[in-house]
């Protein structure tokens, strides 16, 4: 069975580590601070200006000046400092961000991802994503492993507009989990139930499959 | 004597100067931080032909998105302009031009416009459309491009509290792009909630130093929420 987002948002949090700055994009990224384990801490990062976001507000402690990147209303979690863009900037582009997890339409097996524009669809532009690539040392990209046609979005090639180049080295899908290194996409982990054969035609990139390829346990 | 007394007790005389095809740059992010009563000076004086820098464009009716109902904005500067279909229809039709700048590339050139560093190199957006035109250059083996930093004629600020000597404390995330909106503005007018005496906020704690303000008002503010999610409705990103 393909992963819900919920299970993808829960798979991403096995990943984060005690400790780590995060920063979460929309859609299945910001999911995952819903599944945080209890024994460890991490800080979420909104490029807003926000390091250290709580959980929603209450609807009597509502606050039109406490947002998160999304736009949403939230506060401020014990310990959160608040500052302007270009320093929220600066903490991202200078690689203070531990880890990055965002969305995308394609990535390929170079790494680059695609993630803000669709050609003569409606461009809303890119917000912080270019800054989030470029910068983080460490990226998790979100996605279904197809788009709704059973098209795959795991390219040899990107075919829309980039976001970013070289900077994408794992792949949370529906289906699997996969490293990205040397040009190809590597098989980690496959969705519980979900066969190698299936990810295989659904990876239109090239996709390295060991002997073994386990079950996630979620 | 004026001194430094910066505070102005009208709109009109908060924007005198504005005039058709300046350049405006404006603090915010979505709705949030927005100087509101500004904006609508903006629309009453009818300028036109401008161009407008900041994050976002409003929405449909509020914020920076009633420029647009008169076709007061000839070009805009953001990163995100998602919100808004008006935006979408006059870009299409021509009638208003976009320059999609990357959120912190955006943060960035104003900080550099207001510090008198003319451009920097980032590696935001390297290989991808924002690079076309620009230089690219190798640095330590990474490529970086080149990206010129944006000074206005008028700087549009939203604070939470001023002295009457323009230094200013925002509150919360409402800061964002303000502190260095305000230091782009051969003109820089801060729009706040309340009007302290100088001296009553403490130095240390103060964000932007009133050596960046020209003019100083009192506003009245909606702050609407373009967003409101609460702990009862649901869980966080659930949509």
């Amino acid at each position: 069975m393909a992963l819900t987002r919920e299970q993808i948002a829960k798979r991403v949090a096995m990943e984060l580590q005690d400790g780590y700055y995060v920063n979460l994009g929309i859609g299945i990224p910001t999911l995952v601070a819903n599944y945080v384990p209890d024994n460890i801490a991490v800080m979420l990062q909104s490029e807003n200006g926000l390091l250290g976001m709580g959980q929603y507000p209450t609807a009597d402690a509502l606050d039109a000046d406490m947002i998160n990147a999304g736009k949403e209303t939230v506060t401020a979690a014990t310990g959160a400092a608040i500052f302007n863009s270009a320093e929220s900037f600066a903490m991202i582009r200078g690689g203070h961000v531990d880890l990055t997890v965002l969305g995308a339409f394609e990535v390929d097996q170079n790494g680059n991802i695609a993630s803000w524009m669709i050609p003569n669809k409606l461009i809303k532009g890119m917000g912080g994503a270019m800054d989030l690539v470029a910068g983080a040392k460490n990226i998790i990209c979100t996605m279904t492993h197809a788009n709704k046609h059973g098209e795959s979005k795991l390219l040899s090639e990107c075919s829309l507009p980039l976001t970013g180049v070289g900077c994408i080295n794992k792949v949370i899908t529906d289906l699997a989990l996969l490293e990205i290194k040397d040009g190809a996409f590597h098989l980690l982990e496959r969705a519980p139930g979900v066969s190698v054969e299936e990810i295989q035609a659904k990876t239109q990139g090239r996709l390295i499959i060991p002997k073994n390829t386990p079950e996630m346990t979620l | 004597m004026a001194g430094f007394d910066k505070v102005v007790s009208s709109y009109s005389e908060a924007m005198a100067g504005l005039e058709d095809g300046m350049t405006v740059i404006a603090g915010g992010f979505g709705l949030c931080g927005i100087p509101e009563g500004l904006i609508g000076q903006i629309k009453r004086q009818g300028i036109r032909n401008l161009t407008v820098v900041s994050n976002n464009c409003g929405v449909d009716g509020f914020g920076l998105g009633v420029l647009l109902e008169d076709k007061q904005i000839r070009k805009m500067v953001a990163s995100y302009v998602g919100e808004n279909a008006l935006f979408e229809q006059q870009l299409l039709s021509g009638e208003l031009d976009v320059e999609l700048t990357p959120q912190g590339t955006l943060a960035e050139k104003m900080r550099a416009g207001g510090a008198g560093i003319p451009a920097f190199y980032t590696a935001t957006g390297v290989g991808t459309p924002v690079a076309e035109g620009k230089e690219t250059r190798s640095i330590n083996g990474r490529d970086y491009l080149l990206e010129h930093s944006i000074t206005g004629d008028f700087a549009i600020v939203k604070a939470w509290k001023a002295d009457r000597f323009g230094n200013c404390i925002y509150r919360h995330t409402a800061m964002n792009f303000n502190p260095m909106a305000a230091t782009t503005g051969k003109i820089t007018v801060l729009e706040v909630e309340e009007i302290v005496e100088p001296g009553e906020l403490e130095p240390s704690q103060i964000h932007t130093p009133g050596i960046y303000i020209d003019r100083v008002i009192k506003g009245v503010f909606e702050k609407r929420i373009e967003k409101e999610t609460t702990q009862a409705a649901k869980q966080l990103g659930a949509n």
